[in-house]
């Protein structure tokens, strides 16, 4: 069996060359793949597409915010292209508004069906959501069973920084409540997959088949958090 | 001065919209005000919240001190487990969304029309915008009510003819509960279901754009028992 266990964050993303695509998952800062993050931010890839549920958060955690304000990112794909109140002026709002920065507004389940379309070998798809709105402007319509639909292409990754509870060595993976999230969509939809842990990283053949919420076939890279590495 | 008189809470607001769910519904809140419906809480109706991050079946807020840092509603807010929850992930959740399977969707909004249109993500001359779940929520729900204040900080009015700011969907609303009243929306247009106490529909109509129906048998605003 192949290794996947890296002994930093700095080794796991040390090869994320520039003009890069990731995938971030995360919400409401939960399931948030923070240290993996830190250490691509440290490494310094630039011309990056972002693919994450928000642009970053005003608080002081790391998340894909501190790749943004960093200037390491050129466009983002998020449902939050805006902050919920006006005062909230994130780094993202400031370069978006100066036009440093480009993004495309997803609604969120788009986006996460886009991301599961692209792991699943869907070419595109048909979603009633944003009918209607200006979103939907320039997007092919069609009309199924008398309800009106618009086109949606999948949206593929070169990696994919992922958070996760638990793994054994082959990189099967568990989540913990609301943790899951966007996290197997996108551990399955990206080309290269590197996950933090959090609680640990068991011998194989330790976790049961049926309790198993990404499979390690999908799986490259995995670090353990350590002790005075990032949990929340 | 009518705008100085006493107007409805938003507790209370959200208050009433609860009262119009039924037992078995599967509940999904908006994040703010919406968030304020799980805090009445019927016990004689088994309700479902389910939260867009994919948890179904979340319960009240948790207390100080036991908070679970892997347990949160669509706002963030730290909620306690069900008996029964189940979680799945994002995609799975829009699915449960898209499918068919929320009964309603409770959600702030900048302004509501009388033809049930909605808009609550996106402000005039700021790019991008805050859609987060609502546009796949207000396009799949059955239910779409909507909680928020009757007028602008400035007094200018949120119920339209039409909205002025581009919308999450169209035609979608069926009741909105404002700091006037309860509002519910028909195909003629918004009816005035409950007042707030102390103002009179004509007071009510002064801050509304659309024309209100005006029923025979408008009630006074229901609170909670």
């Amino acid at each position: 069996m192949k290794n996947k266990i890296y002994q930093t964050f700095d080794e796991a993303v040390a090869d994320v060359a520039d003009g890069s695509t990731f995938m971030s998952p995360g919400f409401s800062g939960v399931g948030v793949p923070r240290n993996l993050l830190a250490a691509l931010h440290r490494q310094g890839a630039s011309g990056l597409t972002g693919i994450s549920n928000n642009c970053g958060t005003l608080d002081e955690k790391v998340d894909v915010g501190t790749l943004i304000e960093a200037g390491q990112v050129k466009k983002m794909y998020a449902a939050f292209t805006s902050p919920t109140h006006p005062s909230q002026i994130s780094p993202f709002v400031r370069m978006y508004n100066e036009g440093t920065i480009d993004a495309e507004t997803v609604p969120q389940g788009t986006l996460a069906e886009r991301i599961r379309a692209a792991a699943s070998g869907i070419g595109a798809f048909y979603t009633p959501a944003s009918v209607g709105t200006e979103l939907a402007e320039g997007k092919e319509h069609r009309k199924i069973n008398g309800r009106t639909y618009v086109l949606e292409y999948p949206l593929h990754a070169d990696y994919a920084l992922i958070r996760a509870w638990r793994a054994d060595e082959f990189g099967n993976l568990q989540f913990r409540l609301a943790q899951r999230n966007f996290n197997p969509i996108m551990a399955m939809a990206a080309r290269v997959t590197v996950v933090e842990i959090e609680d640990e990283i068991v011998p194989v053949g330790e976790l049961d088949p049926d309790k198993i919420h990404v499979p390690g076939v999908y799986v490259n890279r995995l670090v353990k958090i350590p002790p005075d590495g990032i949990f929340d | 001065m009518a705008e100085e008189k006493p107007k409805l809470h938003r507790q209370a607001m959200c208050d009433r919209l609860a009262m119009e769910f039924q037992d078995d519904w599967i509940v999904n809140l908006g994040v703010g005000m919406p968030t304020l419906c799980s805090n009445y809480v019927d016990p004689t109706k088994d309700l479902i919240f389910h939260s867009e991050n994919g948890v179904i079946g979340y319960g009240p807020l948790a207390p100080a001190g036991e908070e679970d840092r892997h347990l949160v509603n669509a706002g963030g807010q730290n909620v306690v487990p069900m008996p029964g929850m189940a979680i799945v992930h994002h995609a799975d959740s829009f699915a449960l969304i898209r499918g068919g399977m929320v009964d309603v969707t409770v959600m702030g909004a900048y302004e509501v029309a009388e033809n049930g249109d909605f808009a609550n993500w996106r402000i005039p001359n700021r790019k991008g915008g805050g859609i987060g779940g609502a546009m796949d929520l207000a396009a799949c729900a059955k239910q779409v009510f909507i909680a928020m204040e009757h007028t602008t900080r400035d007094g200018k009015p949120r119920m339209l003819k039409r909205c002025a700011l581009p919308i999450t969907a169209p035609g979608v609303v069926t009741l909105v509960a404002t700091d006037l009243g309860l509002f519910k929306i028909t195909p003629d247009g918004f009816e005035l279901r409950e007042h707030a106490p102390g103002w009179n529909p004509e007071e009510i109509q002064e801050l509304t754009e659309a024309d209100l129906i005006i029923p025979s048998d408008l009630k006074e605003f229901r609170f909670r028992d």
